[in-house]
């Protein structure tokens, strides 16, 4: 059942200005009294700089405070508001309304994580596989106990894992790979791309345990390099390339 | 349980309109995989006809010689030749040959290991699946 409804020009965030609007649909679900979801419709007006986070939050404050969503930062840095946009995984604070070219957005929450309700899912597994790689430096000394003040590091050595460091646990990855769309067991893209990054550090010792976690029946190798998850990435970790380099080093192609 | 992850399931892993020239290789390997594997089993099926005498293989060897057997065969030579293309490339990637080099990330974040080396050799298997394909219709619908 669809409720179109349009903002009221004066109460609208967005400045009066904007002469287009959009129409955003939103899915509704709660799991504990609810069969299936439901789509709600709004008309939305929108700039050309305004994002997608923005529409949901101009819908909660003028039309329907009941939709979930979870957000913080509003800029790609806290990982709260992956969803999936027209179909695809994305942050809805770093995706414009006008990069979509579309007349209709359409919000949903992401694949492959439990909902919550309407557009926020569960975090647990993903933090859950995260901390099962250690995500951490492994070594026998420690920084407070060795002479040096700190584990020196060259630029080029920064360079090998700086990227996957970039990891902001938003899930995107998770959500469009393939291989997570039917194994829940599958360790999953954002936890592999982890495990790359401490194994590429130089100043980790964990490379061995970190491979033999890795190297079981739902880890790495479910991953058939279909490179979704680093089509979806906001910050550019590429999960792909650092899974495929992790399996270099299980198959002998790397040392 | 499905349900409860709000996974995909088939249909999304399946779905190949989303995410790039990579995902439809992904499908077209698996689809090819089975076809193979298909193929494989019917053939070891089809050769053991041979204990049937000479009478029994050429009977069935005469359902390759019709338009439907022909059609079934081109077929197999594509996805023989797409599928030992792509898995060559595969096999390269999964060993981390040619997926690009860890760089500091920009904007708009191209992913370095969707690059156009693989993505080469995805349409090259394409295509010389294609020409193998025209090939083998030439010679089996030929004259
Ligand atoms: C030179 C020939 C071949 C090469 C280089 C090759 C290579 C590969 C590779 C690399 C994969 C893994 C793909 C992935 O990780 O997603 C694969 C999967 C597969 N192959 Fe082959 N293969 C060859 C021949 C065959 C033959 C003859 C058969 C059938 C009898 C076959 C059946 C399969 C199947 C069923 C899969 C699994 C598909 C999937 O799970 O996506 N392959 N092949
Ligand atoms: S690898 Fe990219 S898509 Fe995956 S969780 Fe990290 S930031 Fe998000
Ligand atoms: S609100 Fe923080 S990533 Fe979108």
């Amino acid at each position: 059942m669809a409720q179109v409804s349009s903002i009221a020009e004066e109460q609208a965030t967005t400045p009066l200005s904007a002469s287009k609007s959009v129409l955003l649909r939103i899915s509704r679900f709660n799991p504990e009294t609810d069969e299936s979801n439901k789509f709600m419709e709004f008309s939305v007006p929108y700039q050309k700089w305004t994002t997608v986070l923005e529409a949901i939050l101009d819908v909660k404050k003028h039309f329907d405070h009941s939709v979930a969503v979870r957000y913080s930062c509003r800029q790609a840095t806290c990982g709260s508001c992956g969803m999936l946009i027209n179909g695809k995984p994305r942050l809805a604070c770093f995706t414009k309304i006008s990069e979509l070219n579309s007349n209709v957005v359409t919000v949903e929450p992401m694949n492959n994580f439990p909902v919550i309700r309407d557009l926020a899912v569960k975090f647990e597994r993903l933090f859950d596989t995260h901390q099962k790689i250690k995500p951490y430096l492994i070594r026998d000394d420690t920084e407070l106990e060795s002479d040096e003040k700190e584990f020196l590091q060259s630029p080029e050595e920064l360079e090998n894992f700086i990227q996957f460091a970039n990891c902001i646990k938003c899930g995107l990855c998770n959500s469009a790979c393939p291989t997570m769309t039917t194994d829940s067991s599958f360790v999953g893209p954002q936890a592999l791309a982890q495990a790359y990054r401490y194994v590429a550090d130089s100043r980790d010792k964990g490379k061995d345990s970190r491979l033999d976690i890795i190297d079981e029946s739902h880890g790495i190798w479910r991953c058939h390099f279909a490179g979704s998850c680093s089509q979806v990435c906001p910050k550019g970790v590429d999960p792909a390339m650092g899974i495929q380099f992790l399996r270099g080093y299980l198959l002998g192609f790397r040392s | 349980m499905t349900q409860d992850e709000n996974k995909e399931g088939i249909k999304g892993m399946a779905n190949p309109g989303r995410y790039g020239i990579e995902r439809i290789a992904y499908l077209l390997m698996r689809l090819t995989g089975l076809g193979l594997l298909g193929y494989f089993i019917a053939h070891v099926y089809e050769t053991s006809n041979i204990l049937r005498g000479r009478m029994g293989w050429d009977e069935f060897l005469a359902l390759t010689q019709t338009t439907e057997g022909h059609i079934f065969l081109v077929l197999v030579i594509g996805m023989c030749v797409f599928h030992t293309g792509n898995g060559i490339r595969i096999m390269l990637g999964h060993g981390g040959v040619g997926v690009g080099k860890p760089a500091r990330p920009d904007y708009p974040y191209d992913p370095a290991s969707q690059n156009y080396r693989h993505k080469i050799g995805i349409y090259s298997s394409i295509v010389l699946a294609a020409v193998a394909m025209m090939y083998g219709m030439a010679v089996m619908f030929g004259e």
